[in-house]
């Protein structure tokens, strides 16, 4: 769990990015940081991992305040993944993914294994391991990003905008798999977006910033549909927010469905998840498309 | 185009291969001093240009690279003889003004693609380097020296030709060096030697390009290459 307590960040020239922030983020699961560029939410996500050292205020991971670990120790134990993948042109897909347990001095060998398996894992051929990220396309480019914040397991992950800058198809498909990844492993994860649908689809938990770094709202997707706090949180939301909430309630209905069939069987659950990824894949785009699909993955 | 031939001809010549005024020992000597002078054109310009472009936070910092920067590039303009004349007339010793001017001309090429290199990584990269756990010393060695390293090559090779080619003028002050062949040559106006000793300069220079085009082929990861 990571407890913000009274967190703000005041830049020198007077800029307030976080102002006054408490939030409980839940282990084991997404929360989503959603708003409008210059929220705030950025800063908070970069607070974690001390890239950002907050001006008043404690951050405690599991109880422990982060300013009793030095940053680049804090960091080799917290999974980050940036937009635009961030990787490293000059090493090549596997020296990428195998970047931070080669910080950590862990064998070569059993890195670049751990490293082969993640490929597979975020579904990357891994006859791309010796080629270099040029080569790749940006949604093979983000995969490798995820393979690499993975590699040392960490039990927290820091995600900021990773899907925005590939096309909408690509975004959906990794969006579906990195719900599925979560599912197997379970992480802390604190995921940055402006993007209301990926929040909604993405999060357990959603705190919602408006400008001036003040958080004006932290509920569940389900919660945050049905009654905005304010009316920036109902602004953001936008005049498709009943279609949004309609969606996400056949999406949970679809879920409660998908979990009673895979109760009495597990083979025949798998089958419906599999043909839904391919509908979302294709990109049909229709609620009741979309939800099945990512019932399917859950 | 007689010159040429001239200077052809003086290579076959076989008082040329041996002795004090040989080709092999006045090549020996060149390579010496060219190779001092570009030892220490690296040990300064290199570590300067690499750190000077990995600080780049703060006024403070910044401001002091821009004048480093400014500073190396107004060298380039310094004229090398003039330099050469007046470390001669400040130091008594023959080698070291014969250095200065090789060193103070190389250094600039080193540090200021150095620096350039090293800065203009994407702060994406260095932010991905940073939120992994790499301290300030892993982010410069593993990240921004290797993307670095096609312009810092660069620098080198640039350096070590302007080097090898002006190492010439040590002649001018009682040192060897291919460039006796050529100082030599016009006093006693014996032009065959003289082109010879021009022509041995330009071979060398060459050489050098080459042997640089070589370690760019090893040395730079292939990820970096355009062509990729």
């Amino acid at each position: 769990m990571i407890t913000f307590t009274g967190v703000t960040k005041r830049y020198p020239d007077g800029t307030v990015a976080v102002h006054d922030l408490d939030l409980e983020i839940p282990a084991g699961r997404i929360t989503v940081l959603v708003g409008p560029s210059g929220c705030g939410k950025t800063t908070t996500l970069r607070m974690v991992n001390r890239m950002i050292d907050p001006t008043t205020g404690t951050i405690t991971v599991d109880g422990r305040d982060i300013r009793q670990v030095d940053p680049p120790t804090l960091r080799r134990g917290i999974g980050y993944v940036i937009q635009q993948g961030g990787l490293f042109p000059h090493r090549t897909i596997i020296d990428n993914i195998a970047t931070v347990p080669y910080l950590l001095h862990q064998d070569k060998k059993q890195a670049r294994a751990r490293a082969l398996e993640l490929m597979e894992r975020v579904g990357l051929d891994t006859g791309l391991a010796k080629r270099y990220p040029a080569q790749l396309s940006g949604g093979q480019q983000q995969r490798v990003g995820v393979a690499r914040a993975l590699a040392a397991d960490p039990p927290i992950m820091l995600m900021d905008e990773p899907f925005s800058a590939v096309d909408p198809i690509v975004r959906t498909q990794l969006q579906d798999e990195f719900l599925r990844l979560q599912n197997d492993l379970e992480k802390t994860i604190v995921f940055v977006t402006h993007d209301i649908d990926e929040a909604v689809k993405l999060g357990h938990r959603i705190a919602v910033f408006q400008v001036g770094g003040v958080l004006a709202q932290y509920a569940t997707p389900e919660e945050l549909l049905a009654e905005p706090a304010n009316d920036f949180v109902r602004d953001f939301l936008g005049g498709e927010r009943g279609i949004r909430r309609l969606r996400f309630v056949q999406q949970l209905d679809a879920e409660a469905a998908a979990e009673a069939e895979s109760a009495t069987g597990a083979e025949s659950a798998t089958g419906t998840g599999t043909a839904a990824g391919a509908e979302s894949a294709t990109g049909t785009g229709s609620a009741q498309g979309g939800g099945a699909a990512a019932a399917g993955e859950r | 185009m007689n010159a040429i031939l001239d200077a052809i001809r003086w290579f076959f010549h076989g008082q040329q291969w041996h002795g004090t005024d040989g080709i092999p020992h006045r090549l020996t000597e060149h390579l010496w001093y060219s190779g001092l002078a570009f030892a220490i054109t690296v040990l300064i310009a290199l570590p300067v240009g690499l750190l000077l472009g990995h600080v780049r936070r703060g006024r403070a910092a910044s401001f002091f690279g821009f004048s480093v920067i400014a500073s190396a590039n107004g060298a380039r303009a310094l004229p090398t003889l003039g330099l050469l004349i007046l470390a001669v007339l400040v130091t008594s010793s023959s080698l070291v003004p014969t250095l200065i001017p090789l060193i103070v001309l190389a250094i600039p090429p080193v540090l200021v693609n150095a620096y350039t290199g090293v800065q203009q990584v994407e702060p994406g990269l260095r932010d991905a380097a940073e939120g992994m756990g790499m301290t300030g010393t892993q982010v410069l060695w593993r990240v921004e020296a290797p993307m670095a390293l096609p312009l810092v090559l660069l620098g080198l090779r640039t350096a070590a030709i302007q080097i090898v080619s002006t190492a010439t003028i040590a002649a001018y002050v009682g040192l060897g060096g291919l460039g006796r062949f050529i100082v030599d040559g016009l006093k006693r106006q014996e032009y065959s030697s003289t082109a010879g000793g021009a022509l041995l300069v330009i071979l060398l220079a060459f050489l050098i390009q080459f042997v640089f085009a070589l370690l760019r082929r090893v040395a730079v990861s292939p990820g970096l290459r355009r062509t990729s």
